[in-house]
């Protein structure tokens, strides 16, 4: 009954969706009041009835009712329950539920601070969301319903993947879909101001929060997965330009460009078009990405064909959202003239700069992302296009966006000169300069031309943010948040190149083989493996073996890393005892038993590791300090009245009833 | 209506356009040269009994399948099932074609494991470790499969993972249809 509940509450969420899709941007043009005033609680409606249907989906996962086919197919009842429940979002048709679910939770949130927004553009952004929502509820009930039964009820589940049965696992795919999702609102925003044929200041205002926040979700996300991969997957890799991986860098990079030219829109009114150009890539990539990963294309095109319903249905939706969006961008894009005019020398022309960057990066992932799919679909082969070829190519742009990034801090607003600029950033820039030479000299011993541009590029962006703060003149405690949360992000993004410039090039790795008793030594390191003692968990068995780490004839830490056998039908999996410290991680991994008492052990010592994860904290602490400036709450007040004078010079013919809406 | 404002739709018509020709071309209806032909000669070791050979000749008389598959092959694993189903269902002897897997440098005895552990679905298993048996084939990818009649010709070739419904309305009616051909 339960699950009928929940596949019935679905389908009034989709229903309330179509009417909330409809009829508040009819009304935008027709002027009728009662029909705009339907978006925000068509929007409230909409997230009530999928929350119900969510909670439905859970109860069937809490109570192991394995009637319904998709928890039948997920989860067992040895499970321990948290995973259960994470069990919901751990394949295809539960995540789409979750999607929907906060799609729709974005669109209540962009209803309820929605105080200074006029009504009209307020109607056309939850319409656009609206719309979203429809052609999300629909895949989900037309080929993926996650509440279908099945009329043979087997006496136990499958098992949920053992490499998801994992927190970090439980809170990552969530995280990231409020990213994916988030970008929705940018993306609306945009149709909304395209429809009307007006984006100002007071647009870029409204729009400038919502997309931060969805990017500190995505930021957060992808360190998250990044960090699970590195403890969970035993190779002690961060990063494995998986494509699942590239499918959520895509939309971090252009909605790091997204955020930047939102910037200039808001202070400039310049870069209008590109704005509007990146939300609407921003929530492409976002959709792609989710789809990507989804339908499973990714192992083999041939997945696709295997359901060829949701393939299609994939791809018809993707056109229709990408396509009418870009349609609209051609017929409306030149009525959103830029005015505000700027000098070679500009901080505009520096974030121009960033944002073609950021834009080739994203091309570079896309490309190496479908490019085996394209091969492979043409029946050319299976080709992986691996890390050579991303390293090769992101690791220079990244240089040479880094060295900007630096002086942008320093470049004023529409004109600058160069000897004004330098002036403010000859020390800094020095002492990066100096940095990069004397602290691996000093660190390392060594002098790698790898080493000095990374050192160079993360003191340069943290050193000039810093200085940034301390030349401005003001008290640091009167600056506005949001310069605090760009300074922030900005040293944080300094931490993550910092991190990853170490780790990659002086970690080091070894494979041995150890009997009880015996030890090796890495890095400085004394690894001695003290017997391996077979436990039980919850819903495995596991090998369990007892590493201690002496460093210069101290113990450091005992750390214990697991083999771990989900039982039949899965691979066994590794979790690696590791030792976390602010300037190395060490990291031992479990592999086969070798005879009598002797193992093979996986080593690694991997210096600043961490960097890489706590520079993304910062990066999306920065974010969310941008996002909750006091300007957007006081200037939202303010809008309002700017906003009256706007909507009267877009509306050709002056609507009484309308005016009243707004006033 | 300004030109350059449409250049995002004109890149996206053409990106969109690829990947529809690529979808709709499906890659499995690709004929191969070796259809109608004699199944090329191998004689190969067997996986379990080394000292064993099987060779294509041995199966004459019989309405057949080759699969290839490896270790390292992700799609063999998900194609894994629906040929153990198909195997069952029609009797059919399938024999599995280890391509450059078993006894190589980088996979060693994967192969014994991922059987074990997946469980054999195959009538016989031979070991192609350098991959020669494959190039007669004119394999193009691993997971391959072909079907060949009691003559011993090549009937059909599917390329990729085989899905539960190609095996229902390609294959089966394919296997029934060729066990009532005279051999």
């Amino acid at each position: 009954m339960i699950p009928e509940i929940g596949h019935f509450a679905l389908i009034l969420a989709l229903s309330v969706a179509v009417v909330q899709g409809i009829f508040p941007l009819w009304g935008s043009f027709n002027g009728k009041l009662a029909w705009t005033s339907m978006a925000k609680p068509g929007a409230y409606a909409q997230l009530f009835f999928l929350f119900i249907s969510f909670l439905c989906l859970l109860y069937a996962f809490i109570v192991n009712d394995f009637s319904v086919k998709y928890v039948a197919n997920n989860s067992n009842s040895q499970m321990p329950a948290a995973f259960r429940a994470s069990a919901l979002w751990g394949a295809h048709e539960g995540s789409l539920l979750l999607w929907a679910l906060i799609l729709s939770g974005w669109g209540s949130a962009v209803a309820f601070f929605s105080k200074g927004i006029p009504s009209i553009m307020l109607a056309r952004v939850l319409s656009v969301m609206g719309l979203i929502g429809v052609g999300f509820m629909l895949f989900l009930l037309m080929t993926s319903n996650p509440f279908e039964r099945l009329l043979q009820i087997p006496l136990q589940g499958r098992q949920l993947n053992p490499l998801l049965q994992d927190i970090g696992l439980i809170i990552h795919p969530p995280l990231l879909y409020m990213g994916y999702v988030g970008m929705s609102v940018a993306f609306s925003f945009s149709m909304a101001a395209m429809i009307g044929g007006k984006l100002d200041a007071a647009w870029a205002r409204w729009a400038r929060p919502w997309t931060n926040i969805a990017w500190v979700c995505l930021t957060l996300g992808i360190a998250l997965g990044s960090w699970w991969a590195y403890y969970e997957l035993g190779w002690g890799g961060w990063w494995f330009w998986d494509p699942v991986e590239n499918a959520s860098l895509m939309p971090w990079i252009i909605g790091t460009a997204l955020i930047h030219s939102l910037a200039v829109t808001e202070k400039r009114s310049s870069f209008k078009v590109w704005t509007i150009l990146l939300a609407i890539l921003a929530f492409s990539l976002s959709l792609l990405g989710t789809f990507l990963v989804r339908s499973g294309v990714l192992t083999s095109v041939h997945s696709f064909a295997s359901d060829p319903a949701r393939g299609l249905f994939i791809l018809v939706f993707l056109l229709v959202v990408i396509g009418s969006s870009l349609l609209l961008f051609a017929f409306r894009a030149h009525k959103l003239r830029s005015t505000g005019s700027f000098s070679l020398v500009s901080r505009e022309s520096g974030l121009l700069v960033n944002n073609v960057i950021l834009l080739v990066m994203a091309a570079t992932v896309l490309l190496g992302t479908l490019y085996p799919l394209i091969i492979d679909a043409l029946s050319l082969g299976k080709i992986s296009v691996g890390p050579p070829y991303f390293n090769a190519i992101m690791v220079p742009l990244a240089l040479v966006l880094f060295s900007v990034m630096g002086f942008g801090f320093f470049v004023r607003w529409k004109k600058d000169s160069m000897s004004r600029v330098l002036k403010r950033v000859w020390f800094p820039l020095t002492l990066s300069l100096v940095s990069a030479f004397v602290l691996p000299m000093l660190l390392a011993q060594d002098l790698k031309i790898m080493t000095i541009l990374g050192v160079f590029a993360s003191s340069w962006i943290a050193l000039a943010a810093l200085m940034w703060v301390l030349s401005s003149g003001r008290s640091p405690f009167k600056l506005p948040l949001a310069s605090w949360g760009s300074v922030v992000a900005h040293i944080g993004m300094a931490m993550t190149v910092a991190g990853i410039t170490v780790v990659s090039l002086y970690d080091s790795e070894k494979d041995v083989r150890l009997e009880k008793g015996q030890s090796y030594e890495l890095a400085g390191y004394k690894y001695t493996f003290n017997g391996v003692e077979a436990i039980q968990g919850a819903n495995y068995k596991a090998h369990r073996a007892t590493m201690d780490i002496s460093h210069n004839g101290k113990t450091v830490t005992t750390v214990h890393p697991e083999k771990r056998d989900y039982g039949p039908g899965s691979m066994p999996m590794t979790e690696a005892g590791i030792d976390a410290g602010f300037t190395r991680d060490l990291f031992v991994a479990l592999g086969e038993p070798l005879g009598g008492d002797a193992w093979s052990f996986r080593l690694y010592h991997k210096p600043f590791v961490r960097w890489i994860w706590l520079g993304a904290v910062l990066m999306g602490l920065g974010g969310l300090m941008a996002a909750l400036d006091k300007r957007y709450r006081r200037v939202r007040r303010r809008s309002l009245e700017v906003a009256q004078d706007d909507e009267k010079q877009t509306t050709n013919k002056p609507n009484p009833k309308l005016s009243g809406a707004i006033a | 209506m300004n030109m350059k404002f449409t250049i995002p739709l004109i890149v996206f018509a053409a990106l969109a356009g690829l990947m529809l020709f690529g979808l709709t071309n499906d890659p499995k209806l690709i004929p191969s040269p070796f259809i109608g032909k004699p199944a090329p000669q191998f004689t190969l070791p067997r996986l379990y009994k080394p000292e064993e050979t099987v060779s294509v000749s041995d199966m004459k008389g019989k309405v057949w399948m080759l699969n290839l598959w490896a270790s390292w092959c992700v799609s063999c694993r998900a194609e894994h099932k629906v040929v153990t189903r198909l195997s069952k269902k029609e009797k059919i002897p399938v024999i599995g074609l280890n391509y450059k897997d078993f006894g190589t440098e980088e996979y060693g005895n994967e192969a014994l494991k991922w059987l074990e552990v997946l469980g054999n679905p195959y009538y016989a298993v031979v070991v192609d470790k350098d991959g020669m048996a494959g190039i007669d084939w004119g394999v193009v990818g691993v997971p391959e499969t072909f079907v060949m009649d009691k003559k011993g010709i090549v009937r059909y070739k599917f390329t990729g993972p085989i899905y539960q419904k190609a095996a229902d309305e390609i294959l089966s009616p394919l296997i029934e249809k060729l066990r009532k051909e005279e051999g």
